[in-house]
């Protein structure tokens, strides 16, 4: 269900008196996504002067109602309770921008998508019948509409700058969908697979960190998810999972590896291509 | 100065280990940024260097598609290592550089400024036969047209080379297949032939320009004897004949042209990952993209050009989307274009056979190997398309 990249249009009606509004909600996540935004240490007042932060209960326990011009939303629907409530966030938004692997692949919690949640609330739980919770944990737009999709986790703070920006300037946020690949190249990093050896998810991983790991030796392990943009038939149209799957298996790691470095905050996203693919 | 003929009479003359200290610290001492070949995590890459100390003496690669790892050397030689992850384009033609930027004013007016080229004086130092011949294709790409790129024409302009004859080839290497070889004889301002033997360790050197005759003029060298001008043929010679692999011998122009539906596209697509490391890693793939961003205010915007690939969904996207979506599509455009079409477009092929598309591809795709199993395919349905058109003529 998501859309395309917006249409430019400006937020605020510039007729009307004010700054535009900015929300952030949060659904089933950490904190870190929006946390990423307070950490804007050196942009956060030039961001206050050109917006009205009207809902951001990290930053400000005073909030207004909506509606509201640009809604960042992270964390991902877990309950019937989020269910809902994402379409009440949809309702009141003007754009509506998910960010992080929770609200765009439905984080770490998608893990249950692949078990029996009741088994796992009987085991954690003293009283499983308090919980009230969804068989699976899934992204924001397979409930409601989106107008973009922020990766990561959590989401790189320039990029975060950027897609605010952007809705602000109404202009198409400057994302790039390629792999991570791209970024160790353009920064001059030796690749760390074809010189070292080691396990890599950078060819299939979506670009935005900045090939942070691979510039420090470590192989990515696909915190933003699968790159590329989903097809007509819902895997990317730039992800050739199963081709990497045998360079794994050359640098050392088994099938047990290979499902466990899949199966982190991007594992419903992965789990589609490799679907997608075999 | 390479593009100027040399005025001075050429020399060629014999540098020891020291020399070649000399040459990097005139380089320097002449306020130039001089980049070389230089180890650094796990391979070895081109990064400035201050003196020649830093270039990688005894150390040697291994070469594999979609393998590269470093050797120790027991000879001490400086040069003998084959094309790494970069080529000279990341610096001739960097992966970012902003373009132009604007400001607008509280009354509105805008203001529009270029963005001058950095001003940087580059020596590039081990400069390959194969990449004396991609930054020559390079130079047709950027500059030989309408469309001129400043900021690469200033770099190369003020760019000294001093190439490096090649002689120890890799197992990717195939330059000679694709009409060059592990020689030179111009497109240099100075080129040196390392070697090796019983009577020490020592350098050729020749210069291709008036610039790098003044600047050999400078530097501590001895005459060129008759056995070190006999033993830099020899080595040379023999690197020609240990290319580990050879482009099929075909007219690689039309096989493109008439491989367009071939099932072998197919092939490859399975194994591609479209990750585009061939694309950044080729010293002749150019393509760039444009983003205008903004800052916070509206007030303030930049126009930068990077890198591109045509790997990149993004490169054929037009309106609703990419036209070359499948990863089929996208690997038969860099192929076709760089061996093919390239050659209507540049007037030559786009490859040069310096073999980093085969080593720096994470799953080993070989170009070679895909235009040998093109070529077969060719082969074969020529011959029963052959055969379709008697049965048709009968009929």
């Amino acid at each position: 269900m998501t859309t395309s990249p917006t249409t430019p249009t400006t937020p605020a009606d510039p007729a009307a008196p004010g700054r535009p509004t900015l929300a952030v909600f949060k659904l089933a996540s950490c904190d870190g996504c929006q946390l990423t935004l307070l950490d804007c240490e050196d942009e956060l007042l030039a961001l206050s002067g050109e917006v009205e932060i009207a809902h951001f209960l990290e930053a400000t326990s005073a909030v207004r109602p909506g509606p509201y011009d640009l809604t960042l939303v992270e964390g991902s629907v877990t309950t019937p309770a989020d269910a809902e409530r994402i379409r009440q966030i949809r309702a009141a938004s003007r754009h509506l921008v998910t960010i992080g692997a929770c609200a765009t692949a439905g984080g770490i919690q998608a893990l249950r998508n692949f078990a029996d949640v009741e088994e796992f609330t009987r085991a954690v739980y003293a009283r499983p019948d308090y919980i009230d919770t969804l068989a699976t944990s899934t992204p924001v737009s397979a409930h409601v509409d989106v107008d973009f999709e922020l990766r990561g986790c959590p989401v790189d703070r320039r990029q975060l700058l950027e897609v605010v920006t952007a809705f602000l300037a109404g202009r198409k946020p400057d994302i790039s969908d390629h792999s991570v690949c791209f970024e160790c190249k353009r920064r001059g990093t030796v690749c760390v697979t074809v010189a070292h050896g080691t396990p890599c998810l950078g060819p299939v991983t979506h670009a935005g960190c900045g090939a942070l790991c691979p510039a420090y030796g470590r192989g990515c392990y696909g915190c933003f998810g699968p790159a590329g943009r989903p097809g007509p038939s819902g895997g990317s149209l730039s992800v050739n999972l199963p081709a990497l799957i045998p360079v794994l298996h050359r640098d050392g790691m088994d099938d047990r590896d290979v499902e466990r470095l899949l199966r982190t905050f991007n594992s419903a996203a992965f789990h589609a291509e490799s679907e997608e693919d075999s | 100065m390479t593009s100027t003929p040399a005025a001075g009479a050429p020399r060629t003359a014999v540098l020891d280990k020291d020399g070649l200290a000399a040459l990097v610290a005139a380089l320097v001492a002449d306020g130039r940024t001089v980049v070389g070949p230089t180890v650094r995590d796990g391979a070895i890459v081109l990064a400035p260097i201050d003196s020649a100390e830093q270039l990688p003496y005894g150390w040697g690669v291994e070469l594999e598609a979609g393998h590269y790892r470093l050797s120790h050397r027991e000879d001490g030689a400086a040069f003998a290592h084959s094309a790494g992850p970069q080529s000279w384009k990341n610096f001739l033609h960097p992966q970012r550089e902003k373009l132009w930027s604007a400001d607008r004013a509280k009354d509105g007016e805008l203001t529009v400024r270029a963005e001058p080229p950095e001003a940087v004086s580059y020596a590039f130092l081990g400069v390959r036969p194969c990449d004396l011949r991609a930054i020559a294709i390079q130079d047709r790409v950027l500059t030989g047209g309408h469309f001129r790129d400043t900021g690469y024409g200033e770099r190369r302009r003020g760019a000294f080379l001093v190439a490096v004859e090649c002689t120890a080839p890799g197992a990717t290497c195939f330059c000679v297949s694709m009409g060059g070889g592990p020689g030179t004889d111009s497109g240099f301002d100075l080129a040196l032939t390392e070697v090796i033997d019983g009577a020490g360790h020592r350098f050729l050197v020749r210069s291709g320009s008036e610039a790098g005759t003044a600047l050999l003029d400078q530097l501590p060298c001895t005459a060129a004897d008759r056995e070190t001008r006999q033993a830099a043929r020899t080595v040379v010679a023999d690197a020609a004949d240990a290319m580990g692999r050879a482009m099929p011998p075909v007219d690689l122009q039309r096989l493109m042209g008439g491989s367009l539906e071939a099932e072998r596209w197919d092939d490859v697509a399975a194994r591609c990952l479209t990750c585009g490391n061939c694309t950044m890693v080729c010293p002749t793939c150019f393509c760039t993209t444009t983003e205008e961003v903004t800052d916070l205010t509206g007030d303030h915007a930049e126009r930068w050009q990077r890198w591109d690939s045509c790997f990149d969904l993004d490169f054929s996207h037009l309106h609703g989307g990419p036209v070359r979506s499948s990863g089929r599509s996208r690997y038969r455009q860099w192929l076709t274009h760089k061996l093919g079409t390239w050659h209507d477009q540049f007037d030559s092929s786009g490859c040069v056979g310096c073999g980093r598309c085969i080593v720096w591809c994470p799953v080993g795709i070989d170009i070679t190997e895909e235009v040998t199993a093109l070529k077969a395919e060719a082969d074969t349905k020529g011959h029963a398309q052959h055969g379709t058109h008697e049965k048709e003529a009968e009929r």
